[in-house]
């Protein structure tokens, strides 16, 4: 340290200073990122668990302001609109993931494709949702779980789309070149050695995305619009979970606060369940043992 | 000179190589069409060139990848078509009149711009300070084994419903806002004039507080993936040059990412921009300009959540729409700059894409 003059000594005490400061502050900043987190969790719980018994998954509410009611119709419902959400969203976006992968590889259709993907996941989705009730809901002048089936559905989409293409982009070559030198038609390339090798990830993109619009409670305001009784039919209203929450979060009866925090707990429980899932499939690999 | 060049084209050239042994024989002549196929030529020419199968599952797959530039289109027509009666009545003037009363049919959104652009830009505000300070934690200083559980646990905070951030802010945070932050912020900063008024807990500080815990994964983990994307040899220079850890993230890490930092903060403003049922519930639903933070408001988005089952009139249906349209149009812009951003950045890099 003699051939450091004091001004360098000075320096250099106030770049450590500031290092230690700026790792300080990103620590903090970590730390109070985590913190909303784990208290809405805790909270979200401590609440919720409490009014989950077995009437809350088997009866329909009770009349307002009564106690004993239950959410079972909402995750029937839910069910029911995820269901044929899945049902038009899925095929359709791998489909257009096989085609940007398989056939339009560096052609740039493919590239815009994929850039409007992107930017149709950060649409909001109320205005999916009033797109959807003024193509399906206005004519037909009346609510339907069809509507929100398919609200859910263009927004399941873009996503999967996204999410199969660069599954199937990770597929090596060598693999595709070997089926189409054995005389494989390209359509069955595609089918049975892209797809069946990339289907870890694929099934992993899907269910991403239906995690994501399980949760999607405006699509759903004005297409499925919420229903107080059993409903199974697609061309009537139905309930969906986080429409209820919602709906119950902003009423006025402690009762429906209560089954509130419990609807929310569930819905999160099963988020949770989904993206943990995704995480340990996606760690195993494209190949079995990895590429 | 003149010699050798008539003695090499008079005679012809002697043979220098041997005679090409048996196997270099002319290949035999083949068998006539009309004899008995072999078993895999017969297979072989009966599959055909199944070009009719490969065009037609191309065709298809084509079809559905249209699909999305169709829901883009449909979205946009559907929307134009059905707020006419709006853009005929009122025209651009729409977005800098501060009326909105259903019952006289008079409209006009610019309550609900500037709803929209003070919840956004004060979300971004507390949001991308934390955001980058979480990425630098996560990319540079984390230890290795705990890397893991704090990304994870920071991108569970995204994948947290909307509707379930807005019930935990109605109970937990409106709460809060009245009883503690509330008086806090009026003793501190009252001077400014921008926390005065009654403080119901709802309004536009308690709608930015809870835009911004939920903008702040999209921030942060895009961030992350930029700063990774940054070659380790830009790091290792700076090193060299003898800086401190801060001054290597600075100079070497965070000046190349610049530009696609940018990009993630707009990414999380476009998400804020179209944020509806977390900020429905906390915003207070009053369409008005205040001054003060606590003031309540309404956004773009939070004006259709809660007014479109009401809308009864065609004028009051179409204004509405009129109102899904331009959030549709702004939030289209807005993530397709930051998209060009982020991608102009990681397009060279490893990592992944989102």
């Amino acid at each position: 340290m003699d051939f450091q003059s004091k001004s360098m000594r000075m320096n250099n005490a106030r770049r450590t200073a500031a290092n230690y400061f700026i790792s300080g502050l990103s620590i903090l900043a970590t730390i109070i990122v985590i913190l909303p987190l784990i208290a809405i969790l805790f909270y979200l719980i401590y609440k919720g668990a409490s009014s989950l018994n077995l009437n809350f998954f088997t009866k329909i509410p009770a009349p307002v302001g009564q106690e004993g009611g239950g959410m079972a119709n909402s995750i029937v419902g839910s069910s029911i609109i995820l269901g044929l959400a899945s049902l038009m969203g899925i095929p359709i976006g791998i489909a257009a993931g096989v085609y940007l992968a398989e056939f339009g590889r560096g052609k740039p259709f493919a590239t815009a494709v994929r850039f409007t993907a992107d930017v149709l996941n950060g649409v909001p989705s109320i205005v999916m949702g009033i797109s959807i009730y003024s193509l399906i809901v206005k004519p037909q002048n009346h609510f339907s779980a069809l509507a929100g089936g398919v609200a859910l559905a263009i927004m399941m989409v873009p996503t999967i789309t996204r999410t199969t293409e660069e599954m199937l982009a990770t597929v090596p070559h060598a693999i595709r070149e070997a089926a189409l030198g054995l005389g494989v038609p390209k359509w069955r390339t595609a089918v049975s050695v892209s797809l069946r090798t990339a289907s870890p990830g694929i099934i992993t993109g899907c269910m991403l995305a239906f995690a994501r619009v399980a949760g999607e409670t405006a699509p759903l305001l004005f297409t499925a619009f919420g229903n107080s009784f059993w409903s199974f039919s697609l061309r009537e209203p139905i309930a969906a979970l986080p429409l209820q929450i919602y709906v119950y979060a902003t009423g006025p009866y402690d009762e429906w606060h209560r089954l509130a925090w419990a609807g929310a707990l569930v819905l999160i429980v099963l988020i949770m369940v989904s993206v943990t899932l995704v995480r340990i499939f996606a760690n195993r690999g494209v190949l079995k043992g990895g590429s | 000179m003149t010699d050798e060049q008539d003695s090499r084209s008079s005679q012809p050239v002697p043979p220098i190589l041997p005679k090409p042994p048996a196997a270099f024989a002319p290949a035999p002549v083949p068998p006539p069409v009309d004899a008995a196929p072999s078993a895999i030529r017969d297979f072989l020419s009966k599959r055909g060139s199944g070009s009719l199968a490969d065009n037609s599952f191309a065709a298809v797959m084509l079809l559905c990848a249209c699909s999305i530039f169709a829901i883009v289109l449909f979205i946009f027509g559907i929307l134009v078509i059905h707020s006419h009666l709006s853009l005929v009545a009122f025209g651009w003037k729409f977005f800098t009149r501060q009326a909105w009363d259903p019952v006289s049919g008079d409209f006009g959104a610019l309550p609900f711009i500037y709803g929209t652009l003070a919840t956004s830009l004060l979300a971004l505000c507390m949001a991308v300070p934390l955001a980058l300070g979480v990425a630098v934690f996560l990319t540079e200083l984390c230890p290795r084994p705990l890397r893991a559980p704090i990304s994870f646990l920071t991108e569970l905070l995204a994948a947290i419903p909307s509707v379930v951030y807005g019930l935990w802010a109605v109970f937990v945070l409106v709460p809060l806002m009245r009883d503690v932050i509330g008086p806090f912020l009026v003793k501190t900063l009252g001077w400014t004039g921008l926390f005065s008024g009654a403080n119901f807990g709802v309004g536009l500080l308690t709608a930015s507080m809870i835009l911004a815990i939920m903008i702040l994964p999209i921030i942060s983990s895009l961030t992350r993936d930029i700063m990774t994307a940054v070659p380790n040899s830009q790091r290792e220079a700076v090193l060299a040059l003898g800086a401190t850890r801060w001054e290597m993230i600075r100079i070497g890490v965070l000046r190349n990412s610049r530009i696609g930092i940018v990009g993630a903060i707009m990414l999380g403003l476009g998400r804020a921009l179209g944020e509806t049922m977390a900020v429905t519930m906390v915003i207070g639903n009053h369409p008005s300009i205040g001054k003060s933070l606590f003031a309540p408001a309404n956004t773009l988005a939070s004006v259709i959540a809660g007014e479109f089952s009401e809308a009864t009139s065609d004028i009051y249906y179409s204004a509405l729409i009129e109102i899904g349209l331009a959030l549709f149009l702004v939030t289209i812009v807005v993530n397709a700059i930051a998209r060009l951003m982020v991608w102009a950045v990681t397009r060279n890099a490893p990592g992944q894409v989102h």
